[in-house]
């Protein structure tokens, strides 16, 4: 209990990863596939940023108050975090036109019906 | 069937997580490199987020390229969903509340996102999320009204111009620092508006890309559904 305590963040991110992946293997409907790399895709934003905290650390930034460098997080995964949001943005709505034209297509959105995606 | 082999599959990638993350303790300590950042970012870019002073200064090159994966998505979407066809529109109109809730919130929206992306190197935030609130000013006007359109070629042209610009700053570091991208303008003093050099320059540019770049992919998406 004491180590879950601990390393709540990663058990968190790591439930979010499995539970994205699981998603996306099992569900059949296309949406929901959609829903679960999204969810994939915030669980390893959330591992990044948990792996750059520090205990009681705050955001890197200088306001010309107390707030010394001890103090800050690991600015690094942040800054890859924050395109990769907004790239994770982008890749969900081009997968979602995809869906769109799928469905055009061929009348469902389910991947059973599907004939060349079955697996 | 595909559920037990998904578990098990599952099961192998948390024990992966397991014995990953145990030899990272939760907040402990930094990296080498963070701590340099950290301690010089201030002095050496001018900026004092230090974020911003990794996204734009230290790693632009990488956002360059991140923004070019942006760019692709953005113009794969527009090649799928190009259909040139002209909706009929929603089936319901849009209540009093939302027509005349957007009509005020459009302006103070597209301010705000220009004042996240202005104010990158002082405050939380820069050129991506300040896109992202001009963005959703467009997704607003969309779920207003019926019948909005945004002017694509003029997006595309603002989308063109600031991607530009971004390469341009970076050609003129390599004619006047020495590099691609060097941060070649005055520094400045730290926590004032005009400081950072380059910094603000190269996040004006990207809130605008990002922005206008997002407002498309809203664009394609809902007039799609209205086909």
């Amino acid at each position: 209990m004491e180590i879950l305590y601990n390393s709540m963040y990663y058990v968190g991110a790591a439930a979010l990863i499995l539970i994205g992946l699981y998603v996306i293997l099992v569900k059949s409907n296309l949406i929901k596939v959609i829903i679960g790399i999204h969810l994939l895709d915030t669980g390893v934003n959330v591992l990044l940023v948990s792996v750059g905290y520090i205990k009681g650390g705050k955001a890197p930034i200088f306001t010309g108050t107390s707030l010394g460098p001890a103090q800050f997080v690991d600015p690094i995964p942040q800054a890859l975090v924050l395109t990769a949001i907004v790239i994770g943005v982008g890749v969900i709505a081009l997968a979602l036109s995809i869906a769109i034209k799928l469905h055009e297509h061929y009348g469902t959105l389910d991947l059973r019906r599907i004939k060349e995606l079955k697996w | 069937m595909r559920k037990w082999v998904s578990a098990i599959l599952l099961g192998f990638v948390a024990a992966g997580f397991f014995i990953v993350l145990s030899d990272i303790p939760f907040g402990n300590n930094r990296m080498n490199v963070a701590k340099y950042y950290i301690d010089n970012g201030i002095n050496e870019t001018g900026a004092v987020n230090i974020v911003t002073a990794v996204v734009v200064n230290y790693r632009a090159l990488d956002t360059l390229g991140e923004v070019t994966v942006l760019f692709v998505a953005s113009l794969g979407l527009g090649a799928l969903l190009h259909a040139g066809k002209d909706g009929s529109g929603n089936k319901q109109r849009a209540s009093l509340v939302v027509r005349t809730g957007s009509r005020i919130l459009f302006p103070l929206i597209l301010l705000f996102g220009a004042y996240i992306f202005v104010h990158g190197h002082l405050t939380p935030g820069g050129g991506f999320q300040g896109g992202a609130v001009i963005a959703s000013a467009f997704l607003l006007q969309y779920l207003a009204y019926r019948h909005y359109r945004i002017d694509r070629q003029k997006f595309s042209m603002v989308e063109s111009i600031s991607g530009s610009a971004f390469v341009v700053v970076g050609l003129l570091g390599l004619a006047i620092g020495g590099y691609f991208l060097s941060n070649f303008l005055d520094k400045g003093v730290p926590y004032s508006l005009f400081s950072a050099g380059v910094i603000p320059v190269l996040y004006v540019a990207i809130g605008l890309k990002v922005g206008a770049e997002l407002a498309g992919i809203v664009a394609g998406l809902m007039e799609s559904g209205r086909g």
